[in-house]
């Protein structure tokens, strides 16, 4: 599904280099968890993968269904299916959050060569799914995660993620700044969405996620590079020893 | 001799002034009315204004008003779609006031019979030195509409005020009385198919207590000249939104005169300025709150593409006795292009002591984050962008309150981005 080799990329503004040569695959259908300490460069890592132009790929290669996705635009990255929860969701004033959604999901529908939604059959799935994430409809006549709550923002990123039905997930600490109920809404949302041919990537430090969505595999990435994978139990050991011990291995 | 004089008349200037020759006993008036047609006529002589001149300072007429065209008695025009289907729709085509049977709810008379009988005449003139937009449209107007709607009247269907233009020189009047207590809609719609030059002038009087909304929606073709003019006194407890949007035109200037004349009265401008190609638009606006109690607030939205250039002038002043005055101006603009440019110049003139006055000027470009959020979820870049400007202007839109004209204005904001986003 996904291959990231020896990518290296840096701040395109001032060339600081922030990923040194990561090394990643995720196969079709796997459950992949990111750790790694403040700064290491995960959320560079989420950005370069959507396309970001603040960010500059100097060497190595991202394959997504085994083809290159390095020339294409964050538009065409997320019609061939891929789909970043951001860790930050911007607030957009002035674009209401329905008409959003409905040209969001029409743009990819068109692009994967389906028809466009109807309002009403489009309003169905949107209430269904905000339903599921217990999410009130009349947040969605507002301006784009305008005013939203931190754990509102990661709901509606969950939410816009269902109707887009993406083929690889990547959530940015989606799980930072939720309730404990709605840790277990939006985990039971993310786990609704698992199938044979869907990947998931979460990036998370804490291990109270992984009991909810359980990993595959886990990898650590420091100082732009992953130092160390494993399964989950790596979550559960770093849980408890924290990252001094994997560092100190690395340096 | 005087410096004037001394300097060359443009090809323009001369052909105003030719033009008035030929023409100016011929147009309909009393004999009042031709007193004031030849006052115009003498600032027209002195030349027209440069940017030495302090209200002209952004838009060197001069320069910009490069050539007149020749009147086209030939030229016809035909009238439009209204913006607004079902308004009630009062074509001036190609300068003449078309037949139109009597509408309901209010009376209607014709420019041309306000000039033979004088009743026009006080309207006409230029009020001042820098009153040139008048000066021209006093000089050669010979036609429009003047309405008069009653005193507690509720004008349901809006009334289009639909000036076409098919070329050559085109210069319209319109009048407006509101009577105390009515509510009205009125858009002046200000179009055509040639590269004419079109001045057009209004006088607008809100009676106490009354309420309306009236939209001037300027979209001339690329190569017309456009001079505007509203001039408006707001009566006591009365209500005006003025809505003005500029699309054409390669030079517009629409100067908005308004009067807070009576206490407690309350005026809103909002304008939508969307510039493309080589144009130069310039709205400039004179307030007087002469009242006590009266507020304003002023709002401009302008995108600006490719090498246009756009003006705001908002002068506020405040009477000395028009205490507890409140007064908010703000003039943003979104830049498409690094070729664009606008220029906002607010003017407060404070004369009372206990007033609330604020003013501001932006101009940003889209801002990439956004962008970027809007293209990961799968929407390409142009149609990110459009989102983006529309979410820019829509604000000034949505908040007229009344759905067919809004879903009228964004459709063509939505047409313009279409063409030149
Ligand atoms: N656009 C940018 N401009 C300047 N510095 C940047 C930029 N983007 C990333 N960085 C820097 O790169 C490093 C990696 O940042 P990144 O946000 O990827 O870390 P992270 O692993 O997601 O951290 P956290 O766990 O705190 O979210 C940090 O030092 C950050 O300050
Ligand atoms: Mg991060």
């Amino acid at each position: 599904m996904l291959e990231i080799k020896n990518l290296h990329a840096r701040i395109a503004e001032d060339g600081t280099e922030i990923l040194r040569g990561v090394n990643l695959s995720v196969k079709p259908g796997e459950m992949t968890a990111i750790m790694g300490p403040n700064g290491s460069g995960k959320s560079t890592l989420s950005y370069v993968l959507a396309g970001r132009e603040d960010y500059e790929v100097t060497e190595g290669d991202i394959l997504f269904n085994g083809e290159s996705i390095l020339e294409m635009d964050p538009a065409e990255r997320a019609a061939a299916g891929l789909f970043l929860a951001f860790q930050y969701p911007m607030e957009i004033p002035g674009v209401a959050t329905m008409e959003f959604l409905k040209v969001a999901m029409n743009a990819q529908r068109k692009a994967r060569g389906l028809d466009e939604l109807k309002i009403p059959e489009l309003m169905k799935r949107v209430r269904a799914a905000a339903d599921e994430l217990d999410m009130d409809m009349s947040m969605l006549k507002r301006p784009l995660n305008v005013g939203f709550s931190g754990g509102e923002k990661k709901r509606a990123e969950i939410l816009q993620m269902k109707l887009l039905e993406p083929a690889l997930c990547v959530l940015d600490e989606t799980d930072s700044g939720l309730d404990i109920d709605a840790l277990k809404i939006v985990s039971d949302g993310v786990n609704a969405l698992r199938s044979p041919d869907r990947s998931v990537v979460v990036i998370t430090h804490y291990q109270r996620l992984l009991d909810y969505i359980v990993p595959d595999s886990v990898h650590v990435l420091y100082k732009g590079r992953v130092i160390k994978s494993g399964e989950k139990e790596l979550a559960q050991e770093l849980e408890k020893n924290g990252y001094a011990g994997l560092v100190g291995e690395a340096a | 001799m005087n410096v004037q004089t001394q300097i060359k008349r443009t090809a323009a200037e001369d052909a105003l002034i030719e033009a008035f020759a030929e023409r100016g006993t011929s147009l309909p008036g009393s004999a009042s009315v031709a007193e004031k047609r030849n006052q115009a006529a003498r600032l027209l002589e002195q030349g027209l204004p440069s940017r030495k001149v302090e209200a002209w300072h952004y838009t060197d007429l001069r320069r910009l008003l490069s050539s007149v065209p020749a009147f086209d008695p030939t030229a016809t025009a035909s009238q439009k779609e209204p913006l607004i289907a079902g308004s009630t729709v009062l074509p001036v085509l190609n300068g003449v006031a078309g037949a139109v049977k009597a509408p309901e709810g209010f009376a209607l008379s014709s420019v041309a019979d306000k000039l033979a009988d004088g009743s026009l005449a006080p309207l006409l003139g230029p009020v001042d030195k820098d009153d040139t937009v008048s000066a021209i449209n006093s000089a050669f107007a010979a036609d429009g509409f003047a309405l008069d709607i009653p005193a507690g009247a509720r004008l349901d269907i809006p009334v289009e005020l639909q000036n076409v233009q098919a070329g050559g020189q085109v210069h319209t009047r319109f009048a407006a009385r509101v009577g105390e207590g009515a509510n009205a809609t009125v858009i002046e719609r200000q179009m055509g198919d040639a590269d004419a030059l079109v001045s057009s002038v209004s006088h607008l009087e809100v009676g106490d207590g009354a309420d309306v909304l009236w939209l001037i929606v300027q979209d001339q073709p690329e190569g017309a000249s456009h001079l505007g003019q509203i001039n408006v006194r707001i009566g006591k407890n009365a209500k005006l939104t003025l809505f003005v949007m500029n699309i054409g035109a390669k030079l517009t200037r629409q100067e908005v005169r308004v009067v807070a004349e009576g206490e407690g009265s309350e005026f809103r401008l909002r304008g939508v300025n969307l510039l493309s190609g080589q144009t130069h638009c310039d709205v400039t606006m004179i307030l007087d709150h002469a009242a006590p109690a009266t507020a304003s607030t002023e709002i401009l939205r302008n995108v600006v593409t490719d090498k246009a250039e756009g003006v705001f002038q908002g002068q506020i002043r405040v009477a000395r006795d028009a205490q507890k005055t409140d007064a908010k101006m703000s003039c943003n603009t979104l830049l498409l292009s690094d070729e664009g440019s606008f220029s906002a110049k607010p003017e407060l003139e404070i004369f009372a002591d206990d007033v609330a006055c604020g003013h501001g000027a932006t101009v940003t470009e889209i801002e990439q984050d956004h962008l970027f959020y809007l293209m990961a979820r799968g929407i390409d870049e142009k149609t990110a962008r459009g989102l983006l400007v529309k979410a820019f202007v829509a604000e000034v839109i949505e908040e007229l309150e009344n759905e067919a004209v809004v879903e009228a204005l964004e459709a063509r904001l939505d047409a313009w981005f279409a063409e030149h986003g």
